[in-house]
């Protein structure tokens, strides 16, 4: 059963096994650093169909589908599926994976859907309230930039520092440790995050948004498991980039906790922000998504990474909130997984 | 935390990297520039091939409006603004292009709601706020004649 820690933290004492993954991405991913690491590189980023909302769908399919045929399960094996993405009313998840006939449950945490939904998951099987769980989520850039921004054809200029959504998507399935005693990686933890607003308002600088929520996040479970941040091998952030991640870095020295040595960020990873023209790096749910679900979880099944924290961060704006002036509150949630 | 929320605000203004206003005033003036130029070029040529100097100014606005929607569709007017900036977008190209790029964007909503209805997105405002100036400015020089 999940045991409390400490004020915020859940123990997952069974350790869910990680039994299959998948990430899928389009050309500009495939194109980047960890082009290699995942399992599916799509040069045509309309996936041929016929709209932006239809390619991101697509996505999110194939991911889950590539993570089913990984682990050896067919859809009829998952007892639940916790989706998500930034679209409104969450369409890439609910039309994507409306042919796969598993219990469906659509979760919204911006940017930081994968931790989300992977905690959740993880606290279903825990709980024995599903033998196996599935957690997917996704991003496009033409579908996103159409609904925050402007459309992709106009000649408008980026700042400095924008993040670059990246179209992606990734899956994890979880399965019960009774059913998986020989699986590599496990759910350790999970601390759910509370929304933090520092009054940020510039939407073109999520990362300094986000950094305030994903260092409360940090701080609640090192107090929580009284751990620090020597004791991890990586700490890995959803998509602070180049801007959030100096603030989260300066703001948890200032708590006496450094994690600059051990911390990346998958917004920093999944381009590189030079000469692909990514400003401060990537951003969306398929850009921590994308990184977790190949090279890290890659690396931890190969033994060369132990104990990890996922941090993934969301900025939980509406372009209508922007519009009226609102501040970006961001929320943090971090999962932690052990080979 | 113990942050303060101004003392965040001082923390990420330091970490925020600005705006290269030098570099980007230069490209405005070179890409606005060779745009005007082009118009300048234009106007030489129709005025030469003996149309009048009104109809040819006109000439010359659809001119650059038709160059600037055909480059928007083949996706190439974004990427000259990447680098243009407010070279691109203060002429009137600029403003064809952000009337046809969200023609081009919204055409999956299909041709009413979609191209019909989204077409002015950007812009609309300029077109509201230029029309009612422009009123504004037509009273003022009304009144001043009037004495």
């Amino acid at each position: 059963m999940p045991a409390k820690i400490g004020k915020y933290t859940i123990e997952l004492q069974t350790n869910p096994a990680v039994v299959g993954y998948a990430a899928v991405v389009g050309k500009k991913e495939g194109e980047g650093p960890y082009g290699k690491y995942y399992d599916q590189c799509h040069n045509d980023t309309t996936l041929g169909e016929s709209s932006w909302e239809r390619a991101e769908s697509r996505l999110q399919n194939e991911a889950v589908h590539l993570a089913l045929h990984k682990a050896g399960l067919q859809n009829t094996d998952i007892d639940c599926i916790f989706a998500g993405d930034l679209l409104n009313q969450c369409i890439s998840s609910t039309f994507g994976l409306r042919s796969l006939d598993i219990p469906f449950l659509g979760q919204y945490g911006a940017c930081s859907t994968m931790a989300q939904t992977l905690g959740i998951a993880s606290l279903f099987v825990e709980s024995g309230a599903a033998l196996r769980a599935a957690a997917v989520t996704s991003s496009h850039f033409c579908s996103a930039e159409r609904q925050f921004r402007y459309p992709l054809e106009y000649g408008g200029q980026r700042t400095p520092t924008a993040q670059w959504t990246a179209t992606a998507a990734g899956s994890v399935i979880l399965g019960a440790r009774s059913q998986y005693l020989s699986a590599k990686i496990g759910m350790q933890a999970v601390t759910f995050g509370r929304i933090a607003d520092f009054g940020v308002k510039d939407v073109n600088n999520m990362g300094a948004a986000m950094a305030p929520a994903a260092a409360q996040t940090l701080i609640d479970f090192f107090n929580d498991t009284g751990t620090a941040p020597q004791d991890y091998d990586l700490i890995l952030t959803g998509d602070l980039g180049l801007v959030g991640s100096e603030l989260l870095d300066d703001l948890m020295k200032q708590e006496g906790k450094d994690i600059s040595p051990v911390h990346n960020d998958c917004g920093l990873m999944i381009y590189d922000r030079e000469k692909q023209d990514a400003h401060a790096g990537g951003s969306g749910c398929g850009c921590s998504a994308a990184i977790l679900c190949s090279a890290i979880l890659q690396q931890m099944d190969a033994g060369q990474l132990h104990k990890v924290l996922f941090i993934g961060t969301g900025a939980l704006m509406s372009p209508t909130s922007s519009q009226q002036g609102e501040s970006i509150p961001g929320v943090a949630h971090l999962v932690y997984l052990k080979a | 935390m113990t942050v303060t929320k101004k003392e965040y605000k001082k923390m990420a203004q330091k970490a925020s990297p600005g705006t290269t206003y030098g570099k980007n005033m230069l490209m405005a003036f070179l890409f606005g520039g060779t745009i005007c130029t082009l118009g300048q070029g234009i106007l030489n040529l129709y005025l030469s091939w003996g149309i009048d100097q009104q109809a040819a100014s006109a000439f010359v606005s659809v001119t650059l409006i038709a160059l600037s929607a055909i480059l928007t569709a083949l996706r190439v007017y974004d990427n000259l603004a990447k680098y243009g900036g407010a070279g691109t977008l203060v002429p009137i190209t600029g403003f064809a292009n952000s009337i046809v790029a969200p023609a081009m964007e919204f055409k999956s909503e299909g041709y009413v709601i979609g191209i019909g209805g989204k077409m002015f997105v950007i812009a609309g405002p300029v077109l509201v706020y230029g029309t009612a100036a422009s009123i504004l400015y037509g009273l003022i020089l009304w009144f001043f004649h009037l004495y």
